[in-house]
């Protein structure tokens, strides 16, 4: 008999790239659904899923697209799994359609992007960080997103689990924003045993189904959720809805809706935000960054120091919902805020407009198919320094 | 004289129940079909099909995209899922398979499943997903005012074909046959009999099952193609059409001044997706208990 539950960890220490870990997690996190469409650089996350699901008695599914790819999952989860689909821009951009779907019906899933250089085609087989903003926007209309950044291919691993239980906890997609870099990356990755990760589970009606509203938030703001085939004759609508999820096309009902959804996530950024703090104690100068970005930073800031000035690293783990306040309050204590990206400015924008001009904010872009020399982040740091 | 008191004239009265009311979601009546449409007639015929077959209610699913005909999910009291324009295929595929104990089926129009959503179709009918799917072509994109879509015949008039469509329709029965659909048939909603007992094969056939239903859409079609009443156009069906089981391929091409052939085209046994599915799981269950599931099994 095939332990299922045990199989969900490959317990170990491996050497594995950020793909595979990333895969790895999400099934440790009980994900037993994975449909995507080839993409590089995500393509071994759904060659690992298409290996491992087996085993822990989950489904492959090779859809025809990417837009096939997230109804699926949005489905699945539907019918109560854990979903997940990865892919990269030009995928990520026909995935935005249903992104908005899943945030609107609040169904919990993961979608991986493997950032890579665009716009278009773009640089399938090397770098960028560019796809940040989509990430926040790229669904048409109004609403909030959890959107996580590994830096490492462990990171990648325990990221995917705790983008399982976010998207349980508050009943909506999670976005897990990787870069080509650190999909491709080989690194030691620990997994520990599976009875040390309990799969987050799904917040099922307490009620009987003439009492369900799916989505009447509790005093938490987030709705149980019923699945098909309970007997709760469910009706989920990309419609505007109201708390039976029966359309209600007017606005009093769109207030009360987008509002909650925004809510849900505004009113616990708190819970939600993940920060990586490095030498900020006595700090002048803070370099602010994610993902590969943030690696080679660490470099700057060491030759930095060997230079005498006092730099510090602020690595966004979550990078939405953005740390609003953390940023305001940093820019009041500091002489500059150095953002290094891969892209021609995008979550630097969010640093300046949290500075409120308190302090100089210096981006660091790069156009994508590389990254940054440490050189080029020191220099900013100099000039920040002046 | 003084006027009679409201509660004098009007006696409270218990509407009778009507046999389908339970599957109705009540409050969400009145609907939103125009007078004269065909929807509500397959659709009263899709109910009479589930009721009868021998799927406990609470395992049943109606998926739609959107559109009018797509509304349809939101009068069932069922589970019932409005996705978006051309999406219900792909949805439905991963709510039947992260639960196959689910019978999954689409209620949808000829714009969304065939246009948009035309990809889906086609891979699904070739993967023989275990989907029943029922089609309102209609001729139109009923929901956005009456545009050409490709259930519209060669040289009928929309808004956007103000001189005659210059397009080819689909021919719906040759395409899912084609792309490997398990069950395949033609009615109008002035065949209501046979429209509902082949919605009921559809229903219990295993596999990819797929039923058309020609529906009137006077409102924004019969308007502006003389006839402009949905009774004209059920007329119309009736006298235009010919039932033939056995006909193949081109003679399902619908033409304006052609008769539209009607009936259970296609019958036909293939494994099904979550068959495949079943068996693949069976054979992985023994391979994989003999194999350890460590680091080194898969080519770290
Ligand atoms: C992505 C997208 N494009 C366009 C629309 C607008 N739209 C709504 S319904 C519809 C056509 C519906 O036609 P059909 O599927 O034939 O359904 P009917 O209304 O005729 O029953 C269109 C184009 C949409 N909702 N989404
Ligand atoms: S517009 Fe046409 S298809 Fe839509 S409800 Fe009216 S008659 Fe029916
Ligand atoms: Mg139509």
């Amino acid at each position: 008999m095939l332990d299922r539950n045990k199989n969900r960890a490959l317990t170990g220490v491996h050497f594995m790239n950020g793909d595979c870990a990333c895969a790895e997690g999400a099934l440790m996190a009980g994900c037993t659904f994975f449909a995507g469409y080839p993409i590089t650089p995500a393509t071994e996350i759904a060659e690992r899923m298409a290996q491992r699901l087996p085993s822990v008695g989950g489904i492959f599914i090779q859809m025809e697209d990417e837009i096939a790819s997230m109804n699926a999952i949005l489905g699945a989860a539907w019918a109560g799994a854990k979903s997940m689909t990865a892919t990269s821009g030009p995928g990520f951009s026909l995935m935005m359609e249903n992104l908005g779907l899943g945030l609107v019906t609040e169904t919990p899933c993961v979608l991986v992007d493997v950032q890579r250089g665009g716009p278009s085609t773009g640089l399938p087989t090397s770098v960028g960080q560019a796809d940040m903003m989509q990430a926040r926007w790229g669904s048409h209309g109004d609403y909030e997103i959890i959107a996580l950044a590994p830096e490492s291919p462990q990171e990648c691993f325990d990221l995917a689990i705790k983008a399982f239980e976010l998207s349980e906890k508050y009943r909506m997609p999670v976005l897990i924003m990787m870069d080509e870099v650190i999909g491709h990356m080989n690194e030691k990755v620990i997994i520990p045993e599976a009875s040390t990760v309990k799969p987050y589970p799904r917040r099922l009606p307490t009620v009987p189904p003439d009492q369900y509203l799916p989505y009447h938030p509790g005093t938490d703001g987030i709705a149980e959720m019923a699945i098909a085939g309970q007997g709760y004759a469910v009706h989920v609508t990309g419609l505007t809805h109201n708390e039976k999820g029966y359309p209600e096309i007017n606005s009093r009902a769109q207030a009360e809706m987008v509002q909650r959804i925004v809510q849900k996530i505004r009113l616990n950024t708190k819970q939600i935000i993940m920060l990586e703090e490095d030498q900020l104690e006595n700090a002048e100068i803070v370099v602010v960054s994610y993902g590969i970005s943030a690696r080679i930073a660490q470099l700057s800031i060491q030759q930095a120091r060997n230079e005498g000035i006092k730099v510090g690293l602020l690595r966004l783990i979550t990078v939405w919902p953005f740390p609003e306040e953390y940023v305001q309050n940093l820019a009041a204590k500091v002489k500059g805020l150095i953002v290094p990206e891969i892209n021609m400015g995008q979550m630097v924008r969010e640093v300046e407009r949290c500075s409120h001009g308190k302090t100089q904010v210096i981006g660091v872009s790069h156009p994508g198919g590389g990254l940054h020399t440490p050189e080029m982040i020191l220099d900013a740091i100099r000039r920040a320094k002046e | 004289m003084t006027e009679p008191s409201v509660s004098e004239n009007v006696v409270p009265q218990k509407q009778p129940t009507h046999p389908m009311d339970s599957w109705l979601r009540q409050d969400r009546l009145p609907h939103i079909w125009c007078p004269g449409c065909g929807i509500g007639i397959a659709f009263s015929a899709t109910i009479a099909a589930i009721k009868e077959s021998d799927f406990p209610r609470e395992k049943i699913s109606i998926v739609s995209g959107i559109g009018c005909s797509s509304r349809a999910a939101g009068y069932l009291n069922i589970d019932s899922f409005h996705t978006t324009h051309g999406r219900a295929i792909p949805f439905a595929t991963g709510l039947k398979l992260a639960n196959p104990d689910l019978k999954v089926f689409l209620f949808a129009g000829d714009g969304d499943l065939f246009s948009i959503g035309g990809n889906h179709f086609i891979h699904a009918a070739r993967r023989n997903m275990d989907l029943t799917i029922i089609c309102i072509n209609n001729y139109i994109y009923g929901m956005t005012g009456g545009q050409f879509s490709p259930g519209t015949p060669m040289g009928a008039m929309s808004s956007t074909s103000p001189y005659g469509n210059q397009d080819t329709p689909f021919n719906l029965p040759h395409l899912a046959e084609a792309a490997g659909a398990a069950f395949v048939a033609r009615w109008t909603t002035a065949h209501v009999r046979q429209l509902k007992k082949a919605i009921s094969t559809a229903f219990q056939k295993r596999g990819f099952t797929f039923v058309e239903v020609i529906s009137p859409c006077p409102t924004v079609y019969g308007r502006r193609n003389k006839q402009p009443f949905g009774i004209q156009m059920m007329k119309t069906l009736l006298e235009t059409s010919q039932i033939n089981h056995n006909a193949r391929g081109h003679e399902w091409d619908i033409l304006l001044d052609k008769p539209v052939v009607l009936g259970n085209f296609i019958d036909r046994e293939r494994e099904t997706f979550v068959e495949r599915q079943k068996a693949f799981q069976e054979h992985m269950e023994t391979y994989l208990s003999e194999k350890e599931i460590k680091g080194g099994t898969y080519g770290d």
